[in-house]
C-alpha cells in the first residue's frame, strides 16, 4: 500500500475529505484526524513539508485555505507523494476551473470521483490530467442522459443531490 | 409520501450546517435531518434514497453516526442506473470499510457490475473494489478481475490492474494467475496502463519469488528500453512535469528495476547504463526531477554493487543536503541514513554539513539529522562530534533536549576511550540537561566512577565545583551528593590530585553545608534529599569535627512531612546516638561496584527487576515521580549472594536500601515476604492524598532491618534497635501488614447499598464492621458532574470511646481526593453522637470508569491501637 490515508483539512481543522485505502476502525479514524490536524495545522511556513507520525509518514502541502494530507510508509517516496498532491490539485482545478474550498464543500461528492479517478487502493492510476477530466466529465454526462432520459422530478432530485 | 423526507435539498442542508454558529445547533440540524433520513429509509422511499445518501456522506464527514445508511447504499448498487450505483458505489467506499459484514452482500452486485456492458459501470465496481474488497470477495471476484486486464478500454485496464494488487495482497496465492496478464502490460504504451502495470508486477515480485524470478528473466531489458525511451522523450504536454515526461512512470519503473537488481548481478548489470544516465541527466531544480533523483539513488543503492555508480549517488545526496529546500534537506538526511550501511566512508565525508543540520529550525530535520551523526561516530570521532553536540546542547530548544541528551549519554557511554573523559563528558551533560537524564544513565555513571578508584578525588572535587554553580539539574545534584558521602574526605584532602586540576579549598564543615542544601532545596525531590540525608549520615564518621552539626540537621528532618525523611532522619539518629559501635561498619564506603555485571544485568534479565517494580504504581508525597532503582538494587543484590563478611554485607544490604531511598519494592533485597512490600505500597498510596498529616509508622523499616537473613551481631542488634525504639507504631507490626494485605484483596469492606429509588444519589453504608460503621452521603453541584461531595459519617458499634479517631482513604490516578478535617477525633460509645468528615472527589473517567476507595481507619481504645481497613467498591455507577 503505498498510500495508507488521503486527508483534506481546512485551515481551521474541518475535516473536507477522508479516503482510507489501509482499515482503519471508526474510533481510529476519528483519533487519527485528531491527532494530525493537531500536528499539521500548528505546523511552522517553513518547515518541511513531512511528519513522522506513530512510525508513518504523513506527506502535507497547504494550497489556499486546505492542507492536503497523503500518509505513507516510513520508507515511501516523500517528494513523489507532493508530486501527487499537486496531481489531485490540478485535476481539481482544471475540472472546477480555479477551484476553491466551496467548491470542495458542496461537491464533495465530485472531488470524491476525481480522486477515485487517481487513486485506486493507495496506487497512483493516471498521470494525465487530461485523460482523468475527460473520465470524470464522460460519467458526469452520463448522469445528465439519465436525467433528460426520464424527465421526470425523480432525477431533478437525483441532479440535485449531485450538484 | 413520507412528509419529512421530501424536506432539504443536499446543498441546503450543507448550508444550513455552514450558517450555525455552535457545534450544538449544528448538532440540531444533523439530528433533524438524520431523523427525516431515517424516516426515509424506514419507508423504503426510492425517490429519495439517493439524495440521503449523499447527504449522510456529509454527516459522516462531520464525523456523525452513519452506520443506519449502509443498506441504503447496497440498495442503490443494486439499482440499474448508474447515476444511482454511481452515488451508492461512493457511499460504500466511505461509510464502510471491509471488516463490516455488511460487505459480503454486496459482492454479488459487484460480480454483475464487473460483466456489466456499460464499462464506466465496471469502473466502479474496480474502484470499489480495489479500495475495499476483503479477503474472502477478492478471493470470490480475482477471475473477473483477471479477465478485465485485458478489456478493450485502457481505463478498465488500469483499473484492474490496481484492483488486482488489492486481490494478490489480500490473498498472496493467487499470485501466479496474475504473473501473465501482468507482464503483458509492460508492453503497453497507455501511461496509465503501464504505471498501474509497473505497479503491479512490483506488488507480484514481493508476494512471490516465482512472479520475481519470472520477470527477471523476461522483462528486464523491456523496462530498460521504456525507461530509457521515457527519459529520452521530446516534449509532451500531457504528462509533463516542470520538464520532465512523467516523473510518476519514471519513479515506478525505478522501483522495478530496483526490486529485479537486488541480489542478481546480471540483472544489476543490464541497467547500470539507464541509471547512470538518469542519475546524471535529470534536471534536480524542481520537486519532480527530485523525487526521481530519489528513486534513482535508493535504486542505485540496493542493487548489485557498481562502485562508480554508488559514487553517483552519494554525491546526489550531497547535493540534497545543501539544497535550500527543508524537503530536500530532509529526504537527503534520510537517504544517507540508509547509505551508511553501504558505504560509511562516502557519508563521513558530509559530516559537517549533517551537523548543521542538527542545528536546523525544523523538528522533522533535527530528528533525522541527529540520528544519523548518532550512526556516524566512531572511536575516532567522538571527540569532536561529542564536543559539537554538547556545545549545541547548550542553545537548543527544549522539546529537543532529551532526544539529544539521550544520543549523547549514549555515545559517550559507547566510544568512550578514557574514563576521566567519560566523566568529564557526563558531568557537562548533567550540568546542561540533567533533567532531562534518564535514571540508568546517572546510574550507570556512579558505577563507573565507583570503580574509577584514582579518579575519585578528581571526581567529587569537580562535582562539587559545578553543585556550588548550581543546583537546577536535579540529577547532578544527585550524583554530586553521592560522591560527596562516598568520598567526602577526599575533597577535602585533595586527594589525588590530577596535574591538571585547579587545586580547591574545601573545608569539612563547607561539604556540609553543600549537603545541607541540598536536603532543605525545595525544588529538589525527595530521592535527592534521601540521597543527601544519607551522605550526611555517612559524612558524620568522616568528618568527626562535623558530627555534632550533622546530627543536629539529621534530628530536624524528624519532624519532616514526608514519611521516608522522617522515618530515615529517626533511625539516622538512633544510630548515631547509641550505636557508636556499629556506625563506622554502617558507613563504610560502598564496595566497588562490579560494572560488568550491571551491563550484564542491564541487557539481559532486567526486565524481572524493573517489572517488578513499575507494576506497583507509587505516588510519593510530592508527587514526584518514583524512579525505579532496580539496577543498582540488583548489583547489591549479588553482593549479598556471595556471602561476603559480614560487615560488607550488612553495609551492602543497607547501602542498597539506601540508594533504593525511593522505597522502590524491588530493592527489599532477599524478598524476606511479600506483607512489608504490600504494606508500604499500600501506605504511600494512602499517604499519597497529602492533605493529613502521616500517621507515625514506617513499614520500610523493615526493608533495613529485617532483611539480613544472616544472623550477625551487628544486624541482630539493629533488630532489636527496632523492636525497642518508639519509631514502630502499630503500622509496622508484621500483623498490620499482613492486614493490609486483606485491604489489597478487597474484602475488607462489608458493604450494602440502599435499594430504594428516593435521592438522586442514595447514601451508602460504606464501611461497616462489628465496631464500626461508615455512611456516605452524595451530592454534585450543578454543571459540574465530575465533581462529587461525600460526607462520611462515623458511628461507634461498640461500648467503648475512641479516641485519636483518624480516617484516610486512598484513590487510584484517575480520581482526585480533597479530604476536610473531620468534625473530630473522638467517637462517643454506643452510637452516642457521630464524626463526620466531608470529601470532594473528583472523577476525570466521568461516565466511563465509577469511583473507588480504599479506606483506613485508625483509632485508639481502652489504650489500645486499633487499625480497620478496607476497600468500596460499591458506589453509585454514575458518580
Amino acid at each position: 500500500m503505498m498510500i495508507h490515508f488521503v486527508l483534506l483539512i481546512s485551515r481551521q481543522g474541518k475535516v473536507r475529505l477522508t479516503k482510507w485505502y489501509s482499515t482503519y476502525s471508526k474510533k481510529e479514524r476519528s483519533k487519527v484526524l485528531r491527532e494530525l490536524s493537531g500536528v499539521i495545522l500548528t505546523r511552522g511556513p517553513r518547515l518541511c513539508n513531512f511528519v513522522e507520525w506513530r512510525g508513518l509518514k504523513v506527506v502535507y502541502k497547504r494550497y489556499a485555505s486546505l492542507y492536503f494530507c497523503m500518509c505513507i510508509d516510513p520508507d515511501g517516496n516523500e517528494l513523489e507523494i507532493l508530486e501527487i498532491i499537486h496531481h489531485y490539485v490540478e485535476v481539481l482545478d482544471r475540472y472546477f476551473g480555479s477551484v476553491c474550498e466551496l467548491d470542495l464543500i458542496y461537491n464533495f461528492h465530485k472531488a470524491y470521483y476525481i480522486l477515485d479517478e487517481i487513486l485506486i487502493s493507495g496506487e497512483l492510476q493516471e498521470s494525465s490530467k487530461r485523460t482523468v477530466v475527460r473520465s470524470v466529465a464522460a460519467q458526469d454526462s452520463l448522469v445528465e442522459a439519465a436525467k433528460e432520459e426520464t424527465g421526470s422530478t425523480i432525477s431533478n432530485i437525483i441532479a440535485h443531490a449531485a450538484k | 409520501m413520507n412528509p419529512f423526507s421530501s424536506g432539504t435539498r443536499l446543498r441546503d442542508m450543507i448550508r444550513a450546517i455552514r450558517a450555525c454558529k455552535t457545534a450544538a445547533e449544528e448538532r440540531a440540524v444533523v439530528r433533524k435531518e438524520c431523523a427525516a433520513i431515517r424516516a426515509a429509509i424506514n419507508e423504503n422511499d426510492q425517490d429519495y434514497r439517493h439524495r440521503n445518501l449523499a447527504k449522510l456522506m456529509f454527516i459522516h464527514m462531520l464525523g456523525y453516526p452513519t452506520h443506519f445508511g449502509q443498506m441504503e447504499c447496497l440498495k442503490l448498487i443494486a439499482s440499474t442506473g448508474f447515476p444511482e450505483k454511481r452515488i451508492g458505489y461512493l457511499g460504500l467506499m466511505l461509510l464502510l470499510d471491509e471488516r463490516q459484514e455488511v460487505l459480503m452482500l454486496v459482492t454479488n452486485s459487484l460480480k454483475q457490475d464487473l460483466n456489466h456492458s456499460n464499462q464506466y459501470i465496471v469502473g466502479l465496481a474496480l474502484c470499489a473494489l480495489g479500495n475495499i474488497s476483503s479477503a474472502e470477495m477478492a478471493r470470490d471476484l480475482a477471475p473477473d478481475v483477471e479477465r478485465l486486464l485485458q478489456f478493450r478500454d485502457p481505463n478498465i485496464r488500469k483499473k484492474a490492474a490496481l484492483c488486482s494488487i488489492r486481490i494478490i495482497k489480500k490473498v498472496p496465492d493467487l499470485a501466479e494467475n496474475f504473473m501473465h496478464p501482468a507482464s503483458s502490460l509492460l508492453k503497453e504504451k497507455h501511461h496509465g496502463v503501464l504505471i498501474t502495470g509497473v505497479q503491479l508486477c512490483t506488488d507480484l515480485c514481493k508476494v512471490s519469488s516465482e512472479a520475481l524470478e519470472y520477470f527477471r528473466e523476461n522483462c528486464i531489458e523491456g523496462l530498460v528500453k521504456t525507461l530509457r525511451d521515457i527519459a529520452n522523450s521530446p516534449y509532451s504536454p500531457e504528462y509533463d512535469i516542470a520538464g520532465i515526461t512523467d516523473p510518476f512512470l519514471h519513479i515506478r519503473l525505478l522501483k522495478l528495476l530496483r526490486i529485479l537488481g537486488q541480489g542478481d548481478a546480471g540483472a544489476s548489470d543490464c541497467m547500470t547504463d539507464i541509471l547512470a544516465q538518469v542519475a546524471s541527466r535529470t534536471e534536480s531544480n524542481k520537486n519532480a526531477g527530485n523525487a526521481i533523483l530519489y528513486e534513482c539513488v535508493e535504486t542505485i543503492m540496493s542493487i548489485e554493487d557498481n562502485g562508480g555508480l554508488r559514487v553517483l549517488a552519494i554525491n546526489i545526496l550531497g547535493r540534497f543536503l545543501s539544497n535550500r529546500d527543508n524537503n530536500i534537506r530532509y529526504v537527503g538526511l534520510n537517504m544517507l541514513m540508509k547509505a551508511i550501511m553501504v558505504d560509511a566512508k562516502a557519508v563521513q565525508r558530509h559530516r559537517a554539513t549533517i551537523l548543521e543540520c542538527v542545528k536546523d529550525s525544523d523538528a522533522s530535520i533535527q530528528k533525522r539529522a541527529l540520528e544519523l551523526v548518532y550512526l556516524l561516530v566512531n572511536e575516532s570521532n567522538v571527540k569532536p562530534l561529542t564536543k559539537e553536540l554538547i556545545e549545541y546542547l547548550e542553545v537548543s530548544n527544549q522539546e529537543f533536549k532529551g532526544d539529544i541528551t539521550a544520543k549523547i549519554c549514549s555515545l559517550v557511554e559507547k566510544f568512550s576511550p578514557a574514563k576521566i573523559w567519560y566523566i568529564d563528558q557526563m558531568l557537562k551533560v548533567l550540568s546542561e540537561a540533567g533533567n532531562f537524564v534518564k535514571d540508568e544513565v546517572w546510574h550507570a555513571l556512579i558505577i563507573v566512577i565507583s570503580n574509577a578508584s584514582d579518579l575519585h578525588g578528581y571526581t567529587v572535587r569537580a562535582l562539587y565545583r559545578v553543585f556550588q554553580a548550581s543546583t537546577e539539574q536535579e540529577s547532578l545534584v544527585r550524583v554530586a551528593v553521592w560522591c560527596v558521602g562516598e568520598y567526602g574526605d577526599m575533597l577535602v584532602n585533595n586527594v589525588g590530585m590530577l596535574d591538571i586540576e585547579e587545586p580547591i579549598t574545601v573545608t569539612e564543615s563547607d561539604a556540609v553545608d553543600a549537603m545541607e542544601v541540598a536536603i532543605k532545596c525545595q525544588r529538589l525531590g525527595l530521592t535527592t534529599k534521601a540521597m543527601a540525608l544519607i551522605a550526611l549520615f555517612k559524612l558524620s564518621s568522616r568528618f568527626p569535627s562535623c558530627s555534632e552539626r550533622i546530627k543536629d540537621i539529621i534530628v530536624q528532618n524528624k519532624r519532616s512531612l514526608v514519611l521516608e525523611l522522617q522515618q530515615r532522619s529517626i533511625e539516622f539518629s538512633c544510630i548515631l546516638q547509641k550505636h557508636h559501635n556499629i556506625r563506622s561498619a554502617l558507613v563504610e564506603r560502598m564496595p566497588i561496584l562490579d560494572e560488568a555485571t550491571f551491563t550484564g544485568r542491564k541487557a539481559g534479565s532486567l526486565p524481572t527487576a524493573v517489572s517488578a517494580s513499575s507494576i506497583i504504581p507509587c505516588n510519593l508525597p510530592n508527587g514526584i515521580a518514583k524512579p525505579a532503582a532496580a539496577p543498582i538494587g540488583d548489583l547489591l543484590d549479588l553482593s549479598s549472594d556471595d556471602a561476603p563478611p559480614a560487615p560488607v554485607s550488612s553495609g551492602g544490604d543497607f547501602l542498597q536500601d539506601l540508594l533504593g531511598v525511593d522505597l522502590s519494592p524491588a530493592s527489599a533485597p532477599s524478598g524476606t515476604s511479600q506483607s512489608p512490600k504490600t504494606g508500604t505500597d499500600v501506605l504511600l498510596d494512602l499517604l499519597s492524598i497529602g492533605t493529613l498529616p502521616p500517621v507515625q509508622s514506617s513499614s520500610s523499616a523493615i526493608d533495613i532491618l529485617s532483611s539480613s537473613h544472616d544472623n550477625k551481631a551487628p544486624v541482630a542488634n539493629l533488630n532489636g534497635l527496632a523492636s525497642h525504639s518508639s519509631l514502630s507504631a502499630n503500622a509496622t507490626s508484621p500483623a498490620s501488614s499482613a492486614g493490609m494485605m486483606d485491604l489489597l484483596n478487597g474484602t475488607g469492606a462489608i458493604t450494602q447499598k440502599h435499594e430504594e429509588n428516593g435521592p438522586a444519589y442514595p447514601s451508602l453504608v460504606a464501611y461497616e464492621s462489628s465496631t464500626l460503621r461508615m455512611t456516605f452521603n452524595f451530592s454534585k453541584q450543578p454543571g459540574n458532574p465530575q465533581t462529587t461531595f461525600i460526607q462520611a459519617t462515623f458511628t461507634n458499634l461498640s461500648p467503648n470511646v475512641y479516641n485519636g479517631f483518624l480516617f484516610q482513604a486512598a484513590v487510584p490516578k484517575f480520581l482526585q481526593l480533597h479530604l476536610d478535617p473531620a468534625s473530630s477525633n473522638t467517637l462517643p460509645a454506643s452510637g452516642n453522637g457521630s464524626i463526620t468528615q466531608c470529601l470532594k472527589v473528583t472523577n476525570t473517567q466521568h461516565g466511563k470508569k465509577s469511583l473507588v476507595m480504599r479506606i483506613r481507619i485508625a483509632y485508639k481504645t481502652n489504650d489500645k491501637d486499633v487499625l480497620e481497613e478496607g476497600q468500596i467498591n460499591n458506589f453509585p455507577r454514575d458518580l
